[in-house]
C-alpha cells in the first residue's frame, strides 16, 4: 500500500536532521500561522498562487530562490565547519553517509533551485516589460513551469526528514548511484525533483524563446533589443537545446533502477562513460544557462549608472551568440581524466580557450562603458565591479584548467572547487543580486535600504576571497574534493581560513535579510518611493511602466526604435503618452490549474520515490487531467474595459505628479 | 593570461574611481559607445594569445599524453591497478606479487600502469608523480609515471565513490632498485595468494585498509577483472603495445557479457589458461 514507506524512513536517531527538519517544519508553521491570523488565504489565493501575471510568477520565483539560498548555505557552513575539525583522527560531527547527503545537496539546490529559480524569476520579471509585451506568449504555461520547480524545491528537501538524499555528488555519476550502490531513496529523489524541475525550465524555454521571438513591440528589431533580453534569448535557446538531453539522461538513469536496465550499470554491458558524456552535454551549456543573463544584468546596470550607453553593443551580442553555440563544443573538459587520447583532450582543451575570446571582449566593453561615464555607486554597481574583477580571476583560472596537462594535475582537487565558485559565485550569484537590487523598485514600488546592501556586498564580496582564494591552495597542495576528514597537517590552517570565509558570507546573508527587513519597515518613505516608476534614470522600456506595473505593463503599445528606447522617449517628452482614448486589453484570467498540476506532479514524484504505483498512476492521471480538463475551458481569457484601464493610468499620471512636485521641492 | 587579466582588473578600479559620479572634472561623453580601433584591439588580442595557448595546449597535451610510454633506455615494470570499494589493488604481473593500498616501485625505471575498476569510478593519482586517470569497471585505462627520486609519496582517489572514499588512500614507496627487489621478497614471503577465492573476499566493501600482501597471483586475474564487466580499451596507446586479446571493441564484448546481476564471483576459468 505505502511502497518503501514507512515509520523507519524518518532518522529520529539524527539529531542534526531531526533539529533541521524541526526548523524547517516552524517555519511553515509560522508563515501558516501569520496567514491564518492576518486573513490572507483568500488573498494568497485569488492573487499569487493562480496567477498567471509574469512579474507575480517572477517574484514567487525568486522568494523560492531565496530559501533554496538559505538552504544550500546551511549545507555550505556544515561542509565547511566539518573540514575544519575533522583532522588528525578526529572524525567530524557528520558521519559520512550524512556529509555525502550534504554536498550533493549543496550543488542541486545551487544550481537547480537557487541560480535556476533565481534566474527564470528576473527573466519572468523583466523580460516582457523590456520588450513592451503585456505578458508572455503562454502565461498558463508560465504558472505550470513555476509550480513544477517550486514543488521540486520541496520534494527536495523533503528527502530530509523522509529517507534520504543521493550521497553520490551533484551529477550522480553511475555506477555509484546505480541501484546495486546506492539502493536508498535517495537517487530517485534526485532523480524525480530534477526531472519535474527539468520539464518546467524546459516549458520556461518554450515560453520565452516564443515571447521574445514574437512578442516584441512593433519597431524593435532583433539588433535593437535591450542587452539582457538578448542574452535571455540565447540562454532559452541553450535550454532548448540542453534540458532534454537531461531529461533523457535521468531518464536513462531511472529505467535502470526501477526497470532493471543497464544503460550504466557495471553488468550487462551497461557503460557508465555514455552518462557521464551526456549529462555534461547538458551541465556544460547549463552553466552559460545560467551565466549569460547574468551578463546581461551586469550590461544593464554599468551602462545606467555610466550615464551612457553599453559600449560596442553589436560586439556584445555577437559574442553572446558565439558563447551559446561554443558552450555545447566543451563539454569534456569535464573529463579529461578519462583517457579519450590526446587528440580529443586538446581539441575539447581548445575549444574551451577559444570561449574566453568572447567573455574577454565582454569585459573589455564593460569597461569602455564605464571609461567616459559618470559612475553612481549603488549597490547594483557594486556587485558588477565587484564581479569584473573576480570573474577575471576565475576566467584565468578556468583557461588553467582548460589545458588537459594542468588538469590531469587539479581535476577534482580544490583548485577545480574554487574555480566553479570563483565564477558561479563572482558572475552568476553577483549577478543576480545586482540585478535583485536593481529591478526590485519595479517589482515592488520601493527602493531597497542602500546601507545595508553595501554592508551585504562587502562581507560576500571579502567572505568570497577569504573563503575561495585557501580552495586554489588546497588544491595546489593536493587536497582532492568531496574528503570528509583528512590528516595533511599542511591542509588544515588553510580549511581553518576557508571556514571563516563562509562565516563573513553568512554575515553578508544576514545583512541582506536586514537589508529586506529595513526596507519593507521604510517602504513609505518619500526617499524610498517609487512614484514614478523610474527610480535610476533607465534607458529601456521596464521604466517606462509604474511601480509595481499595471498587471496589462503597457496601456498603449510602445514603438521603440532605437536601442535604449526610454532615454530617446523621454528627451523628446515622449516618455509616457496618454491618449484621449485608451482601448480595452485582451488579458488572460488567473487559473488555479497551474497549482494542481504542479501539485500532481508532486504526487507523482513521491509516489514513484517510494514505489507506491497506485498513487503514482493517480498523480500523473490527475496531472494530465488538468491540463485537459483546462484544455476545454473556453473562459480563459478577457477583455479589460478601456475604462478600467484609463482609471489606472490616470493614478499613475497622479503618481508621477507628484514625483515630480517632490523632486521640484528639493 | 595574465596580459589580459591584470589589465582587466587594473583598467575596471582604475575607472571605477576616475569615472566616479562626484569626479566632475573626468571627461563625460554621455553619447560615446563605440570604437572600431578599441574593439579591433579587444578581439585581436584575446585571439592572439589563445591561438598561442592553442598551440602550447596541442603539443603538451601530446607529450603529456598519460598513454604515451615514457622515452627511457631504462625497461619498465608493469603494474595492474584495482580500485576496489575501498581500497586499491596493485599486482605485478611480471614478477607475481601483488599488494593492498601500497604501491613500490624503483626509482629512474618507467611505470606503466594498467588500471580498472571492480566497482564504481575512482581516479587514479599521485600528485608528486603527475598525472591521474580513471579507473572504470569493464574499462582498461592506461598511465606512465616514473619516479626520479626515492620517497614516500602519498596516492588517492581523486573522484568520489561513496562512504570510504576519505580513506582510499595509498602511499607509494618510490627506492632504488636494491631495496625494491628487497620489496618484491618480502612481498613473496607473505603468506597469502591471490586466487579468486582472496580476491572475492578482497573485494568486499571495507574502509581504511591496513597494507597487506600476496606471494603469489593467478595469472590472468588482471584480465578478468576487466572483461568480467564488458573489458573494453580506452584508446589505444600510440605505440602499438596491446595484446592481441585486447583488441576486441566494446560492441563484441557487450555481447558476450551473459545478463544478470552483477556478482562477486568470478568467472575466473574462462581466462585463466
Amino acid at each position: 500500500m505505502l511502497g518503501k514507506l514507512s515509520l523507519s524512513a524518518i532518522p529520529f536517531d539524527q539529531p542534526i536532521i531531526m533539529g533541521a527538519g524541526a526548523m524547517m517544519a516552524l517555519s511553515v508553521v509560522a508563515v501558516l500561522g501569520v496567514l491564518t491570523y492576518f486573513r490572507l488565504w483568500k488573498w494568497l489565493y485569488t492573487e499569487w498562487l493562480t496567477t498567471v501575471d509574469h512579474k507575480k510568477l517572477g517574484v514567487m520565483y525568486i522568494i523560492v530562490a531565496f530559501v533554496m539560498l538559505l538552504r544550500g548555505f546551511a549545507d555550505a557552513l556544515m561542509m565547511r565547519s566539518q573540514l575544519a575539525i575533522a583532522y588528525h583522527g578526529n572524525p567530524g560531527y557528520l558521519p559520512p553517509h550524512h556529509y555525502d547527503q550534504v554536498f550533493t545537496a549543496h550543488g542541486v539546490i545551487m544550481i537547480f533551485f537557487m541560480a535556476m529559480t533565481f534566474m527564470i524569476g528576473l527573466m519572468n520579471v523583466v523580460v516582457p516589460l523590456q520588450i513592451g509585451a503585456r505578458d508572455v506568449a503562454f502565461p498558463f504555461l508560465n504558472s505550470v513551469s513555476f509550480w513544477m520547480t517550486a514543488v521540486s524545491a520541496i520534494l527536495v528537501n523533503l528527502s530530509l526528514v523522509l529517507g534520504d538524499f543521493a550521497a553520490t555528488g551533484w551529477l550522480a555519476y553511475p555506477p555509484l548511484s546505480e541501484l546495486h550502490y546506492s539502493p536508498s531513496v535517495g537517487v530517485d529523489y534526485y532523480i524525480w525533483a530534477l526531472q519535474i524541475s527539468g520539464v518546467g525550465t524546459l516549458l520556461t524555454g518554450v515560453n520565452f524563446f516564443t515571447t521574445i521571438v514574437k512578442m516584441r513591440a512593433p519597431g524593435m528589431t532583433f539588433m535593437k533589443m535591450p542587452i539582457f533580453t538578448w542574452t535571455c534569448l540565447c540562454t532559452n535557446v541553450l535550454i532548448l537545446a540542453a534540458f532534454p538531453v537531461l531529461t533523457v539522461t535521468l531518464g536513462l538513469l531511472g529505467l535502470d533502477r526501477y526497470l532493471g536496465m543497464h544503460f550504466f550499470t557495471n553488468d550487462g554491458g551497461g557503460n557508465a562513460m555514455l552518462y557521464i558524456t551526456l549529462i555534461w552535454t547538458w551541465g556544460h551549456p547549463e552553466v552559460y544557462i545560467l551565466i549569460l543573463p547574468a551578463f546581461g544584468i551586469f550590461s544593464e546596470v554599468i551602462a545606467t549608472f555610466s550615464r551612457k550607453p553599453l559600449f560596442g553593443y553589436k560586439t556584445m551580442v555577437y559574442a553572446t551568440c558565439s558563447i551559446m553555440g561554443l558552450s555545447f563544443v566543451v563539454w569534456l573538459h569535464h573529463f579529461f581524466t578519462m583517457g579519450s587520447g590526446a587528440d580529443v583532450n586538446a581539441f575539447f582543451g581548445i575549444m574551451t580557450m577559444i570561449i574566453a575570446i568572447p567573455t574577454g571582449v565582454k569585459l573589455f566593453n564593460w569597461l569602455f562603458t564605464m571609461y567616459g561615464g559618470r559612475i553612481e555607486f549603488t549597490v547594483p554597481v557594486l556587485w558588477t565591479i565587484g564581479f569584473m574583477v573576480t570573474f577575471t580571476i576565475g576566467g584565468m583560472t578556468g583557461v588553467i584548467l582548460a589545458i588537459p596537462g594542468a588538469d590531469f594535475l587539479l581535476h577534482n582537487s580544490l583548485f577545480l572547487i574554487a574555480h566553479f565558485h570563483n565564477v558561479i559565485i563572482g558572475g552568476v550569484l553577483f549577478g543576480y543580486l545586482a540585478g535583485f537590487n536593481y529591478w526590485f523598485p519595479k517589482m515592488f514600488g520601493f527602493k531597497l535600504n542602500e546601507t545595508w546592501g553595501k554592508r551585504s556586498f562587502w562581507f560576500w564580496l571579502t567572505g568570497f576571497y577569504v573563503a575561495f582564494m585557501p580552495l586554489y591552495v588546497l588544491g595546489f597542495l593536493g587536497m582532492t574534493r568531496r574528503l570528509n576528514h583528512y590528516d595533511n597537517p599542511a591542509w588544515h590552517p588553510w580549511l581553518l581560513l576557508a571556514a571563516g570565509g563562509a562565516a563573513m558570507i553568512a554575515c553578508g546573508i544576514g545583512c541582506q535579510i536586514v537589508q529586506l527587513f529595513v526596507s519593507i519597515r521604510d517602504r513609505n518613505l518619500v526617499e524610498n518611493r517609487d512614484l514614478a516608476g523610474d527610480p535610476w534614470d533607465g534607458r529601456t522600456l521596464e521604466w517606462s511602466t509604474s511601480s509595481p506595473p499595471a498587471f496589462y505593463n503597457f496601456a498603449v503599445t510602445p514603438h521603440p526604435d532605437s536601442i535604449d528606447p526610454f532615454v530617446r522617449m523621454k528627451a523628446a517628452g515622449l516618455a509616457h503618452p496618454r491618449p484621449a482614448r485608451y482601448e480595452g486589453i485582451h488579458m488572460p484570467h488567473n487559473t488555479p490549474a497551474g497549482l494542481f498540476v504542479g501539485g500532481f506532479s508532486a504526487v507523482l514524484g513521491f509516489a514513484l520515490i517510494w514505489h507506491i504505483w497506485w498513487l503514482a498512476v493517480f498523480g500523473l492521471v490527475c496531472g494530465v487531467g488538468t491540463v485537459i480538463v483546462r484544455s476545454f475551458n473556453p473562459k480563459i481569457d478577457y477583455i479589460l474595459p478601456a475604462a478600467d484601464v484609463a482609471r489606472t493610468e490616470a493614478q499613475f499620471a497622479a503618481l508621477r505628479e507628484q514625483d515630480a512636485l517632490l523632486k521640484a521641492a528639493e | 593570461m595574465l596580459i589580459v587579466g591584470a589589465p582587466v582588473i587594473f583598467l575596471t578600479l582604475y575607472f571605477a574611481w576616475k569615472y566616479r559620479a562626484s569626479n566632475t572634472k573626468a571627461a563625460y561623453h554621455p553619447n560615446w559607445a563605440h570604437s572600431t580601433a578599441i574593439e579591433v584591439v579587444i578581439w585581436t588580442i584575446p585571439t592572439i594569445i589563445v591561438a598561442y595557448l592553442a598551440v602550447i595546449t596541442w603539443t603538451t597535451t601530446h607529450r603529456l599524453d598519460p598513454y604515451r610510454p615514457l622515452d627511457s633506455s631504462v625497461k619498465p615494470i608493469n603494474v595492474d591497478v584495482v580500485s576496489l570499494d575501498w581500497k586499491w589493488l596493485f599486482i605485478y604481473p611480471d614478477l607475481g606479487v601483488a599488494s593492498v593500498n601500497q604501491l613500490a616501485i624503483p626509482t629512474g625505471t618507467p611505470v606503466n600502469f594498467h588500471l580498472t575498476s571492480d566497482s564504481v569510478m575512482n581516479s587514479f593519482f599521485i600528485p608528486r608523480l603527475g598525472t591521474q586517470i580513471y579507473t572504470m569497471a569493464g574499462m582498461e585505462t592506461q598511465v606512465h609515471l616514473i619516479a626520479d627520486r626515492a620517497g614516500d609519496y602519498d596516492g588517492m582517489s581523486t573522484n568520489f565513490s561513496g562512504p570510504g572514499f576519505s580513506d582510499m588512500n595509498f602511499t607509494t614507496l618510490a627506492m632504488p632498485e636494491a631495496q625494491f627487489e628487497q620489496w618484491v621478497r618480502k612481498a613473496r614471503a607473505a603468506p597469502g595468494h591471490l586466487d579468486a577465492a582472496a580476491y572475492t573476499q578482497l573485494a568486499v566493501q571495507s574502509n581504511a585498509n591496513p597494507v597487506s600482501y600476496y606471494s603469489q597471483v593467478d595469472r590472468g586475474i588482471f584480465r578478468s577483472i576487466v572483461t568480467e564487466h564488458g573489458g573494453m580499451q580506452m584508446s589505444m596507446p600510440p605505440q602499438a603495445e596491446a595484446q592481441p586479446a585486447m583488441k576486441m571493441t566494446a560492441m563484441k564484448m557487450a555481447a558476450q557479457v551473459p545478463m544478470g546481476p552483477m556478482s562477486s564471483t568470478m568467472s575466473m576459468s574462462a581466462t585463466e589458461h
